[in-house]
């Protein structure tokens, strides 16, 4: 079993890749302990960024969905698992059985909506915001999690970390989300690899043409919403007892939903780099422009969104594919990635 | 010989126009049958009804002796209709091999068996050394026979052909025509085609059907239908005389 999805997992990769892969881990393995406190924030904060990327991806670069509402699904699973763990003393990783579904019910909500009724394109696009704004604006009148009061998670200092609770130090979560988001690639190359994966691209490629191949498409969007919102509820787990606090106006809005959605667009839509490589391209060139700010003693609050604004406007134009396709090109490492 | 397909005075109308008025005709099982017409005779119509991409207005569709008519596009190929486009539509940005592949992955859970088919199936169309290629990189006739190859992974028992050599040069309709008439011949396939160019037509069709303005004015084989003072008259016209 484990050696039939290794063997999958690197079936067709040639060795540089193979090679660079593992520099590229070895790198980030080692990060934690070479890095300042405020730059291993940095790093968990891109690693995030990277893993919600790869989550939209399925949806959009693999199946042409468009979502800009998933932080709908991070955001229901912050709450789902601050509320278990507060309310119940019910642990980070038994709450995320419970908050993957969850978060794959309103994904599935919204796809029955809108693939039984043909809503498609900038149209779904919108439904998608419909729902995560509903859940704003509902959260805000949830007592039951504290409404716009916020749900606080108790902080303490802890003399060890606790993996099991997610109780602990920012090196502990470093590595938390580190594997979260490896294990979201090998998720992402397993899917595309398999049956599923070549009808989502069928569909995204030409929906007519691919259900006149026999593929229920109804059937594999509705796969493809539920499976990337179960993932990225899982960020929001991780945002959950990360941060220690939770507000709706924040966890849900337009603006966490947009951002993950910066990444996998610079990276590389559809690739299974692009949504890494953009995280980490966007949120070092964003900390780059923070410290010379500060550096120049110049506070422009918005400054990062212009910035991402920017960004986002150069690599549609100079690289509408985005930064990993030609990128993999000049390493010659094109091949078998997908 | 029993009737793989079946229609039974089967209309569809666009608002005022009728495009198809009460056409019956059926395709006996392991027969390549041709429907012809000038332009507008609801050749197209007549095909999208019988791919589930719209429902009749009235009438009936029997595939293998069950009604077909108004299921979804996706269920109708699920049962053994497999159709190309006129205007085709290969997956632009997918390999040659990976748009075999996703009609091979419908009856196959494994996607490296579904490979294997894929390879089969393309080296008989002379599509193999061009198998990593995008979709998109390739030339006309070869996205034409892509297609074909696309809609023959499913492994049909009908296959629906719509205008599938026009626009080819004379020899690669030859090549078309043999590599069909092969397939037909080896393993029963039945094929029912819309196609102008006659030459094809002539060539593979036992028999024909022909459209005009919606209606069915002869059917016959070939051979008689051309010679069919109606059908010279409405589509053959100054070029036969």
């Amino acid at each position: 079993m484990t050696a039939s999805v290794i063997a999958r997992l690197s079936e067709d990769v040639p060795h540089r890749t193979i090679i660079l892969l593992g520099i590229v881990l070895a790198a980030l393995l080692i990060a934690p302990w070479v890095v300042n406190d405020y730059l291993l924030t940095v790093l968990i904060v891109a690693l995030y960024s990277a893993y919600t990327g790869q989550a939209w991806n399925i949806m959009m670069g693999f199946a042409g969905q468009l979502s800009l509402g998933n932080a709908l699904y991070a955001g229901v699973g912050a709450y789902v698992a601050a509320f278990l763990f507060t309310k119940f003393g019910i642990g980070p990783w038994i709450g995320f059985l419970a908050c993957a579904p969850a978060a794959a019910a309103c994904g599935a909500i919204i796809g029955f909506l809108a693939f039984r009724f043909g809503v498609a394109g900038v149209y779904f696009a919108i439904l998608t915001i419909a729902f995560a704004e509903f859940a704003r604006i509902g959260f805000d009148h949830l007592a039951i999690v504290n409404a716009s009061a916020g749900l606080f998670l108790p902080v303490q200092q802890y003399a060890h970390n606790d993996l099991w609770r997610l109780r602990g130090n920012p090196m502990m979560f470093y590595y938390v989300i580190l594997v979260a988001t490896v294990l979201a690639f090998i998720l992402c190359r397993l899917l595309l690899r398999s049956r599923i994966g070549y009808f989502w691209l069928a569909i995204r490629e030409d929906e007519q043409a691919a259900r006149a191949a026999g593929i229920d498409t109804f059937r594999y969007k509705m796969y493809a919403v539920m499976i990337s919102a179960a993932v990225t509820s899982f960020a929001g787990v991780f945002y959950a007892f990360f941060y220690n606090n939770l507000f709706p106006e924040q966890v849900f809005n337009i603006g966490r939903s947009i951002e993950m959605v910066l990444g996998p667009v610079i990276g590389g839509v559809g690739t299974l780099f692009g949504p890494i490589l953009g995280a980490f391209v966007l949120n070092g060139l964003a900390e780059t422009l923070n410290s010379a700010m500060s550096a120049a003693g110049l506070d422009l609050p918005g400054a990062k969104e212009v910035f991402y604004g920017l960004c986002l406007l150069l690599v549609i134009l100079a690289l509408p594919e985005g930064v990993w396709p030609p990128l993999a090109r000049r390493l010659g490492i094109d091949k078998g990635m997908r | 010989m029993t009737a793989l397909l079946s229609l039974e005075r089967v209309s569809k109308r666009f608002r005022g126009l009728v495009a198809v008025d009460g056409v019956s005709f059926a395709v006996p099982e392991g027969a390549i049958f041709a429907v012809i017409g000038p332009n507008g005779a609801g050749k197209t119509t007549l095909f999208n009804m019988i791919a589930g991409a719209m429902a009749p207005d009235a009438g009936t569709i029997a595939f293998a002796g069950e009604p077909i008519a108004g299921l979804t596009p996706d269920a109708v190929c699920r049962r053994g209709i497999a159709r190309t486009f006129q205007l085709v539509r290969p997956f632009p940005a997918l390999s040659v091999e990976d748009n075999v592949i996703v009609g091979a992955l419908l009856h196959r859970r494994d996607v490296g068996a579904a490979r294997e088919r894929a390879r089969e199936l393309l080296r008989r169309f002379d599509l193999f050394d061009r198998r990593h290629r995008p979709a998109s990189a390739l030339t006309l006739p070869d996205r034409k026979r892509l297609e074909v190859v696309r809609a023959l992974a499913t492994e049909p028992k009908l296959l629906l052909l719509d205008e599938v050599v026009a626009g080819l040069r004379p020899t690669e309709v030859d090549r078309m025509v043999a590599v069909l008439r092969a397939l037909n011949r080896e393993t029963g396939l039945t094929i029912l085609l819309i196609e102008h160019v006659m030459r094809a037509v002539m060539a593979l069709a036992a028999r024909v059907l022909v459209l005009d303005h919606g209606t069915a004015i002869a059917e016959g084989t070939p051979e008689a239908v051309v010679r069919d003072p109606a059908v010279v008259q409405s589509y053959l016209g100054a070029e036969a005389v």
